[in-house]
């Protein structure tokens, strides 16, 4: 009986410090760059882009950097999405005869999704080198658009398999067509495409490498597709890496405006989530 | 049996994967009648009822063959429109399943898609089948409120008034009242019984006491053939085969 007791004991104890260890890590990283950051945190810091001297400590503040990561994480979900409903529609709903092939595809995808980011910068840069496009907005919206396809195909593929069977089924035996019954899917589905859309989003907006060559970088903010654009992850990097105290500060200030952004989305998500999730079964 | 079957199968296999699940079945299904198909689990009642409208279509490994006749029309011929043959059929299955949307657009829903815009018709088809469902009364003031709202038993009503709102013929229910309370259960049974006048009815069941409170006709299937059909009274009472009479005293399960 006492072995017993102890061993419940241990592994509960095992339990809370791994418990303590994660939730301390997340408070501890949030809170760095919360007292780094919060000193250098000021209106400016959002509402103007990087006045002259900006670099050397001087004023200025990263809404460039702000309005290009919104643009781009905004532009790629936007384009990811297009692309990454029909798929996943395809492989569970028109391909139910084809099991391997579905699976296969499914394979792919898991695939690309291991792939690095810098790897789809690269890749999206050699497509820009094809079509003639320079560092820009455009080439960035491309480049993270391939990175977040494989995240929305498989975020939607796990959510479509929740379905019921039965629920096409219903579908169906109203006479539904296969595309009306996929609207009912996709109805059904509306929470999880919510999920996909956050974790898109967070995904693109923090990425470095794949915005790295493909989006540039300019003190400007964007006013059109072909215009080099600046991105968060990229003014963290730059500011993070010079030696003035002041610049270096910003550099955290503007690391908390991106986790703030984060935040936000996915509190604002959640809520999104149980708006419509009032049809769930 | 004079007069014309609404459904007839011939010589109908159908196999999943390496598995012959249905082998050479025939059998007419009267028209405007109850009919229950009882058997063991696991003999292929589903499997029977759900070739009736196709809905093996989108599995795979699933290989169908022989005929099934609706109305004369082979629902399996390489010409057959199989939209238009399901919507012949309403199908009510083993939980209900209400689409994702308000009670009002459940029942709207099929009428929808067949080509019905007006707000008038489809308001009139709406309360026309709440009310053929007994349902009406229950949710006549809360028509935009989602359907999962509804009471299980609520719901497996409004499953049915949806399948009915597209003008069907035949209803098929596969153990449409094994997750319904007793009371749920009786009102189901009940519409069954009223329903017989306008459609024929086909029902999978386990329950003999239900099959024998609503059928008219009893199909008894056995590991993938049928081994008797006949009128409810007949096949329960006084079975033919030795194999009936083993399943309806409880000897086999």
């Amino acid at each position: 009986m006492k072995g017993r007791k102890l061993e419940e004991l241990f592994f509960r104890v095992l339990m809370v410090l791994a418990t303590i260890l994660v939730a301390g890590s997340f408070f501890l990283i949030v809170g760095t760059v919360f007292f780094k950051g919060f000193h250098y945190m000021n209106l400016d810091m959002i509402t103007k882009t990087p006045g002259g001297g900006f670099y050397i400590g001087k004023e200025g503040g990263v809404l460039n950097a702000i309005v290009g990561s919104f643009y781009v994480a905004g532009g790629a979900t936007i384009l990811g999405l297009l692309v990454s409903i029909p798929v996943a529609i395809f492989i569970n709903l028109y391909m139910d005869g084809k099991r391997f092939l579905s699976n296969t595809i499914r394979m792919a995808f898991d695939v690309l999704f291991g792939i690095p980011s810098i790897v789809y910068g690269a890749f999206g840069f050699l497509i820009m080198v094809y079509f003639g496009i320079r560092a820009s907005l455009l080439g960035g919206i491309i480049a993270v658009t391939l990175l977040v396809i494989p995240i929305l195909v498989r975020t939607l593929d796990e959510v479509i398999r929740t379905v019921p069977f039965e629920l096409r089924d219903a579908a169906l035996s109203l006479g539904s067509t296969r595309w009306e019954t996929a609207k009912v899917v996709l109805r059904q589905i509306r929470p999880g495409i919510f999920t996909a859309i956050l974790l898109s989003f967070g995904r693109a907006i923090g990425d470095v490498a794949s915005v790295l060559f493909t989006a540039g970088f300019s003190d400007n903010v964007p006013t059109s597709l072909h215009e080099p654009a600046a991105t968060l992850p990229l003014a963290i990097f730059f500011q993070l890496g010079s030696p003035v105290e002041e610049v270096q500060g910003r550099g955290y200030a503007s690391a908390l405006i991106l986790t703030i952004i984060v935040l936000i989305i996915t509190i604002l998500s959640d809520i999104l989530i149980k708006k419509f999730s009032k049809h769930k079964i | 049996m004079t007069q014309t079957p609404h459904i007839s199968v011939q010589h109908l296999n159908v196999h999943i994967g390496a598995q012959h699940i249905l082998k050479d079945i025939n059998i007419n299904i009267p028209d405007k009648k109850v009919t229950s198909i009882i058997g063991p689990s696991g003999c292929g009642k589903t499997t029977l009822l759900k070739s009736f409208n196709r809905l093996w279509d989108n599995t795979a490994d699933v290989k169908i063959t022989g005929k099934v006749l609706v109305d004369n029309e082979d629902i399996y011929a390489p010409n057959a429109e199989v939209t238009h043959i399901r919507k012949k059929m309403g199908l009510l299955s083993q939980r209900p399943y209400p689409l994702p949307m308000s009670i009002y657009d459940n029942v709207a829903y099929g009428p929808r898609i067949h080509g019905i815009r007006k707000k008038q018709v489809l308001d009139e088809l709406v309360e026309e089948q709440l009310k053929a469902t007994g349902l009406w009364n229950e949710v006549k003031d809360r028509l935009n409120a989602s359907a999962t709202r509804l009471s299980i038993g609520q719901q497996q009503r409004l499953c049915l008034a949806r399948g009915l709102a597209v003008g069907p013929e035949i209803i098929l229910g596969d153990e449409s009242t094994s997750a319904l309370d007793p009371v749920s259960t009786a009102i189901i049974e009940d519409l069954f019984i009223s329903l017989k006048e306008k459609y024929s009815i086909v029902l999978v069941t386990h329950i003999l006491r239900q099959a024998r409170r609503v059928s008219d006709y009893i199909i008894f299937v056995y590991m993938g053939k049928i081994i008797e059909f006949g009128p409810t009274e007949e096949v329960l009472l006084n079975p033919k085969e030795e194999l009936t009479k083993e399943y309806v005293k409880g000897y086999i399960s």
